[in-house]
């Protein structure tokens, strides 16, 4: 009488592994190492979202980084099959092509996962794609320390053996700081790739793009052509393009000079600009502002920003290290658009006279609410006042 | 505040008097909301110029109105299922036809799913759609597809005037669409949506919200398809609902002062987030723990209910448990339900055995006990994918449930510490370990202390620790490493224990008194209070009304835990019911001190023995009892005594295994069933006074000073449990001498016994001479109404005794010097127990109670009757049928009383032979339900509503019950329960009703506010 079709069901298969979590400061968490059996250096961040591993850990972002969930419960869903490509060739169900994050931190890690996508668990992904993830932290705990702490470096190993504590402080040591690392060339597009046969095309300028934004401006109607980060001005207008987007990406933005100067050369030459997120922050930088880095971030999806203009508030999805400095924008031609509800950082940018916007959070959320998509609409109202004027 | 009906005539006269500007509906559930909606109907609120604040009538109505509610779900672009509305049953079964079965009947504005139901064929339809259309306020029901198997996904919006919006909390409901959501095991966060999912749902959420016009809050339900991303929008509640209180909690957010402020104006970035006192309010609460709510059903005090769960709400209360993992939350929950189980498995009762036909007939057909139906698949190595095909639980829940299993399975001798952590990860309780490596739980508790097997304390934030937090709103869990903050050793500190769950027996009156309780340890000096409780549904756990609420188990492991971590100077047990009194004797050994009445003196009024022994030296008399655990004993007991005899376990809960035997072949049926119950304890059984009066005294004790509530006392005889009686005070027929030998009792007893803090002792009246029954040192469930009548408020009083200070002196008789009638009637919910039975009996079965006052009894017994759902018909027909001679002659009065009143009289053979007899003429005999044939048929006139309503008053009662039910009068009573139509059972009740209805002809009800507590 009662119908109820099957659903895919996966157990975990690299899972039960030794694993051990070492901050900069000294603290060591002991943990359950899952994944593929590796040790790793990144910064140690958190994120508050309640779902959206999988978006989450694809965002190019998260390089050079740990992340944290601070939702105990993670993997219940499983993965689903990543190479799914829509129409125009843009991965459906990821935000890159790679897990992003250099290692997972999670309380639980669901040893079984169903859902009706699901083409593997987490554990056999991140295996796949030999990333370190580790099960049976405190998350509370590691999260308040972040919080008061300020984000730091941190090492995560995950072994088939038993992982010398000593070795690895030593190591974590001796690695590679965050701050020094440079991103860009890890992250960008080597070469431009075009997406849609649309007549009006966007230039995406890449500083390691998520597909929601390449998603995002095809549904306004137009042809979306992403270029590497340090394409110059000049090779972008070859392109007759409509309008541009600056992506999110990792890292401190002044690393960014390249994208800078595209930046400033849109803003002299007025052309519709949107920059979003690491993009804002080059905007920011291109108008005389200046970035620093926030003490533990903004990462998760229940961010209240106000909308200056409206007095509207919206939630929104962030995942930024760094930000403009409110003050410093008071001397540039930027006007502030949107401010964080909570501790008053900029999250949006309007230029007073020019047709350049941007944002600090994630109007394409993947992971988190579609409550801003309407800032893409902003973009295809400031090329409509340009295709008006011609 | 004003003490009356929530209907609205009542509130008109309150706005016509008041003159507010505005007017708020969206906070006294759905009564409240239909109120709202037929007060701008009638064109009051236009007369008097009263705004609505917060949704309008128009967005309440889209929700309301099946029909506009899928309407507006289309506009917004909401999917919707395919339904229609009808008005009668050809429509019914033509819809039925082109949709094909299953389908579900949805009732139009009525509570909790009332009257709805899933149909397979056409004589279910029948049925359902019949009883649903006389439900219904506007006569029409919904016919559906039915997508049972699909998963149950809640959202609950925030929205202001200025159309900001922000989701809470989402919830997922464990078992599917199945079963309503009231009744349902919830998760939240939803545990197996993917971010694509849980954003769809919630743009939809929101988009419905704005097009509806929500202002403050609404809650929002949806069907997900498992296989797809199919969904559909099932209901939308513009008001604050029990959803929204469990969010709440869940979250800690606090919905419901939020949306009183926005009904004000007050946009949403305005407010501030309460825990953080610094982040906005308009923001989405991120967990970092896993929430598990649990109904709590009381299936067991109606004999003839059906326990299966579907789409009608049949719990009374809920817990909440919080862990860091579902399997933690989950067993924490159970244990919160406070129904004799320690988790899901290893419990005192060995698991019943079933063969496989049976559990996999049990996982399709979900009743109370699904989850341990599923741990009972498990077991016999039912597939997961089958478990997930026969039930319709998503595979990641029964995955869980099959973690616990699995390590019940590792829990035996010797005890791997390995296995001993990961069982109290997995939320093992030390008792469950104990009765499988056969040691108690007490001595697991010292093995793993030994071993540093300790919970923390992680407080709930609402932003996951992204923000400190400056309050402490927390839970422990043994899934952390880190307390989240440590305890000043300074402070003078006092824990309170509330509650728990509603249940039949305990309800809103202990959360007054634990709250009470906390703002008088306060007043009174104490520095730090804590509250332990697990009750969603309470205001004991706002965090905000105590400096700790540990949302927590009331169980010895959880409390001592608490204790080891919190070092209190002691804890208060008088103010939770029983579940906290029972705990005292527990906690006492393990070295806790319990502030007020010690516990020696608690275990001396429990005790029978000790009881009796004080009352024979104090010369006070109580009914012949005695204390036996072998039947022989007892039988020769009950034949000295002469039955009926009233036979009961120690420590009982609202009369919970307690039960009036009529025969020795009951007694030992019974006595089995006792056992069970509750070991530990001796059964006791006392001579059951037939034709006494019931009286009771709420006092408060330092010791040696005693302050009288009141004397209460019961309107139905002894037999009806004090619960479902109503009560009157000043006691409407004790002589004076009663009532001074009552209060020159309680003076002597309460002073017998040291008691400092509340009590309530309980009387029996026998022609004239008063018996003691009961004791109970500590509030009781008539202390809210006892210190609203009296104007002063007895808990505040029993702060500054449990803290050892004297009380002042109050006359014994000032509870007399009020001029006016206070009246407590209770309110039943049989019409959502499929089969229950409405004859009351020993056992307490009302749910709910309402408290009026008035200038006389008939005055506040009105107001009392028509709270609680009685239609008071100014005209019309009584059916009346009665058992036994005696109980015709007793209600012969009320007959003749109804005659002349202009009541058209019907009646059933003997009785109306019986009425003729005794010249009350004009009798119209009409034949019983089971003889369909003979015309007129009660059947016919209760569906044709040509019955207003009935008196039907069994042979004794409780003889008539217990012995074997007369299936007639069961189907009589049945049948009106579910038409709405008022039956009255006990001939105290007729008697009263009818004098009501001659009152009403010649005089008023007032409508007086209540008075505030004076200050003593």
């Amino acid at each position: 009488m009662l119908r109820v079709s099957e659903i895919p069901i996966k157990k975990a298969k690299h899972a039960n592994k030794f694993g051990k979590l070492v901050l900069e400061d000294g603290t060591v968490f002991d943990g359950t190492g899952f994944g593929y059996s590796t040790t790793v250096f990144g910064e140690a961040v958190f994120n508050t979202g309640m779902a959206g591993y999988v978006e989450a850990l694809t965002d190019p972002s998260y390089s050079g980084q740990i992340l944290t969930l601070t939702y105990p419960l993670v993997g219940n869903y499983g993965v689903p099959d990543i190479s799914v490509k829509d129409e125009d060739g843009i991965k459906q169900n990821s935000e890159s092509d790679r897990i992003q994050a250099r290692g997972l931190v999670v309380h639980e890690l669901s040893l079984t996962a169903s859902h009706w996508s699901l083409q593997m668990t987490l554990d056999e992904w991140l295996h796949n794609e030999k990333v370190p993830g580790i099960s049976g932290i405190d998350t509370r705990a590691l999260t308040t320390k972040l919080r008061t702490k300020g984000v730091m470096m941190a090492a995560l190993a995950v072994s088939d053996k038993e992982i010398d504590e000593n070795e690895l402080k030593k190591s974590l040591a001796s690695a590679k700081k965050y701050n020094d690392e440079e991103f860009m060339n890890v992250v960008s597009t080597k070469q431009p790739e075009v997406y849609g046969k649309e007549q009006e095309s966007i230039v995406v300028v890449d500083t390691g793009v998520k597909n929601a934004i390449l998603r995002n401006i095809r549904k306004l109607g137009y042809k979306v052509i992403r270029v590497p980060w340090n394409y110059s001005i000049e090779k972008i207008l070859s392109y007759n393009p409509r309008g541009v987007v600056l992506s999110n990406g990792p890292g401190d933005p002044i690393k960014c000079g390249d994208t800078m100067k595209t930046a400033k050369a849109l803003i002299d030459k007025n052309i519709p600009t949107l920059g979003i997120c690491l993009g804002a922050q080059i905007l920011g930088l291109a108008g005389g502002a200046e970035t620093y880095k926030l003490k533990y971030g903004h990462r998760g999806q229940n961010k209240s920003c106000i909308d200056l203009d409206t007095n509207q508030v919206y939630v929104t999805s962030q995942n930024h290290g760094y930000c403009i400095d409110p003050e410093s924008l008071k001397k540039t031609d930027f006007k502030l658009w949107f401010t964080n509800a909570d501790d008053k950082t900029v999250e949006g940018i309007r230029h007073k006279e020019k047709k350049i916007i941007a944002v600090q959070f994630h109007p394409e959320a993947s992971p988190g609410p579609f409550d801003c998509m309407f800032v893409f609409e902003e973009l295809k109202k400031l090329i409509g006042e340009e295709n008006a004027k011609k | 505040m004003y003490s009356i009906p929530v209907n609205p005539q009542y509130v008109e006269s309150i706005i016509e008097s008041e003159r507010p500007d505005g007017l708020m509906l969206g906070f006294g559930g759905q009564t409240a909301l239909n109120c709202g909606v037929k007060l701008d109907e009638i064109g009051v609120l236009k007369k008097y110029g009263v705004k609505v604040l917060g949704t309008q009538i128009k967005g309440i109505q889209a929700t309301e109105d099946r029909q506009l509610f899928k309407d507006s779900m289309i506009e917004c672009h909401v999917p919707v299922l395919k339904s229609k509305t009808v008005y009668n049953f050809e429509e019914a079964k033509k819809v039925a036809q082109d949709l094909g079965y299953p389908v579900i009947i949805r009732v139009a504005y009525t509570l909790g799913g009332k009257g709805g139901g899933v149909a397979h064929n056409e004589i279910e339809l029948h049925e359902i759609v019949s009883r649903g259309l006389n439900a219904s306020l506007v006569g029409q029901v919904l016919i559906e597809e039915y997508i049972g198997n699909w998963k149950q996904i809640e959202y609950e919006v925030m929205a202001d005037y200025h159309g900001n919006n922000v989701i809470i909390c989402n919830m997922e409901n464990v078992l599917s669409m199945r079963v309503h959501t009231g009744d349902n095991i919830v998760v939240a966060p939803s545990q197996t949506l993917d971010n694509h999912e849980y954003q769809m749902l919630r743009s939809a959420a929101l988009r419905a919200a704005k097009h509806v016009g929500i202002v403050g809050e609404c809650n929002i339900q949806f069907g997900l398809d498992p296989n797809s991303d199919r969904y559909v929008a099932i209901e939308m509640n513009p008001r604050l609902s029990r959803s929204s209180a469990l969010a709440s909690k869940a979250t800690g957010y606090p919905i419901a002062y939020m949306a009183a402020k926005i009904n004000m104006g007050y946009t949403l970035p305005e407010l501030v987030n309460h825990i953080t006192k610094t982040t906005t309010a308009c923001f989405e609460p991120s967990l970092d723990y896993i929430v598990c709510k649990h109904p709590r059903w009381d299936f067991t005090k109606f004999e003839l209910a059906n326990r299966n769960l579907g789409p009608t709400m049949k719990s009374v209360g809920e817990v909440m448990g919080v862990g860091r993992c579902f399997e933690e939350s989950f067993q924490k929950a159970i244990r919160m339900l406070e129904i004799g189980n320690d988790g899901l498995v290893a419990n005192r009762m060995p698991d019943e055995k079933y063969d496989i036909e049976e559990i996999e007939n049990k996982l399709q057909n979900p009743d109370d006990k699904i989850l341990y139906h599923i741990a009972a698949a498990i077991k016999q190595e039912i597939s997961v994918e089958r478990i997930y095909k026969l039930s319709a639980v998503d595979p990641w829940f029964i995955e869980k449930i099959k973690n616990i299993v699995d390590i019940e399975k590792q829990l035996k001798t010797p005890l791997d510490l390995k296995v001993l952590r990961k069982a109290k990860e997995i939320g093992f309780s030390d008792k469950q370990i104990g009765r499988l490596v056969g040691k108690d739980d007490l001595e697991i508790r010292k093995i793993r202390k030994e071993y540093g097997i300790i919970p923390v304390v992680k407080r709930i934030d609402t932003l996951s620790a992204e923000w400190p937090a400056k309050t402490n709103y927390l839970y422990l869990t043994y899934g952390g490493t880190e307390n989240d903050f440590e305890i000043d050793s300074k402070p003078r500190k006092i824990a309170v224990l509330g509650a728990g769950p509603y249940r039949i027996g305990s309800s809103v009156e202990f959360d007054w008194g634990t709250v009470n309780m906390v703002w008088g340890l306060k007043a009174n000096g104490v520095d730090e209070v804590s509250v332990i409780n697990c009750n969603p549904e309470t205001v004991s756990t706002d965090y905000d009304i105590c400096d700790r609420l540990y949302f927590e188990e009331l169980t010895l492991e959880r409390i001592l835990d608490i204790s080891d971590f919190e070092k209190p100077d002691g804890i208060v047990t008088a103010v939770g019911g029983q579940t906290a009194n029972n705990l005292t004797p527990k906690l006492a050994k393990n070295g806790i001190k319990i502030i007020g009445t010690s516990h020696d003196d608690i275990d001396r009024a429990e005790n029978r023995s000790t009881f009796s022994k004080v009352l024979d030296d104090l010369h006070i008399m109580q009914p012949p009892w005695q204390a036996f655990s072998s039947l022989p004993d007892a039988k020769k007991f009950a034949i000295k005594v002469g039955y009926p005899v009233l036979v009961r376990p120690s420590y009982v809960l609202s009369g919970a295994a307690m039960k009036v035997v009529w025969s020795e072949e009951q007694l030992k049926k019974y006595l089995d069933e006792a056992t069970n119950v509750s070991p530990d304890y001796p059964v006791v059984i006392t001579k059951f006074m037939l034709n006494s009066n019931e009286a009771e005294v709420d006092g408060v004790s330092d010791g040696k000073n005693v302050v009288i509530g009141a004397v209460v006392e019961h309107i139905e005889g002894a037999g009806v449990h004090s619960g479902d009686s109503m009560m009157c005070i000043p006691p409407w027929s004790l002589s004076t001498k009663v009532t001074e030998t009552i209060l020159d009792y309680t003076k002597k007893i309460a002073t017998a016994f040291n008691i400092k803090g509340p009590f309530n002792l309980q009387f029996l009246i026998n022609q004239d001479r008063v018996y003691v029954i009961e004791l109970n040192i500590r509030a009781s469930r008539s202390m809210p109404f006892v210190s609203k009548f009296v104007k002063t408020n007895l808990i505040s009083l029993a702060a500054q005794a449990v803290l050892g200070k004297t009380l002042p002196s109050i006359p014994p008789d000032r509870w007399r010097k009020t001029h006016n009638f206070g009246i407590k009637v209770p309110q039943f919910s049989f019409m959502q127990l499929e089969g229950a039975d409405v004859v009351l009996g020993v056992e307490m079965q009302s749910t709910g109670e309402a408290a009026c006052f008035g200038e006389s009894f008939y005055d506040a017994l009105s107001k009392g009757l028509i709270s609680v759902g009685y239609s008071l018909p100014k005209e019309g027909t009584v059916l009346i049928t009665a058992g036994g001679s005696e109980n015709k002659e007793k209600l012969l009065q009320t007959a003749a009383l109804l005659k002349n009143l202009g009541y058209k009289i019907l009646a059933t053979e003997h009785t109306a032979e019986f009425l003729s007899d005794k010249r009350i003429g004009n009798v119209e005999v009409v034949y019983k339900i089971s003889e369909p044939e003979r015309k007129p048929n009660i059947a016919d006139l209760l569906y044709q509503r040509k019955i207003n309503f009935i008196i039907n008053v069994p042979s004794t009662s409780t003889l008539e019950k217990y012995v074997g039910m007369l299936y007639d009068e069961y189907q009589i009573r049945r049948k009106a329960v579910e038409l709405g139509i008022p039956v009255l059972i006990t001939t105290e009740l007729a008697d009263s009703f009818a004098k009501t209805l001659e009152w009403l002809r010649s005089n008023e009800t007032t409508k007086k506010s209540l008075e505030p507590y004076e200050i003593i």
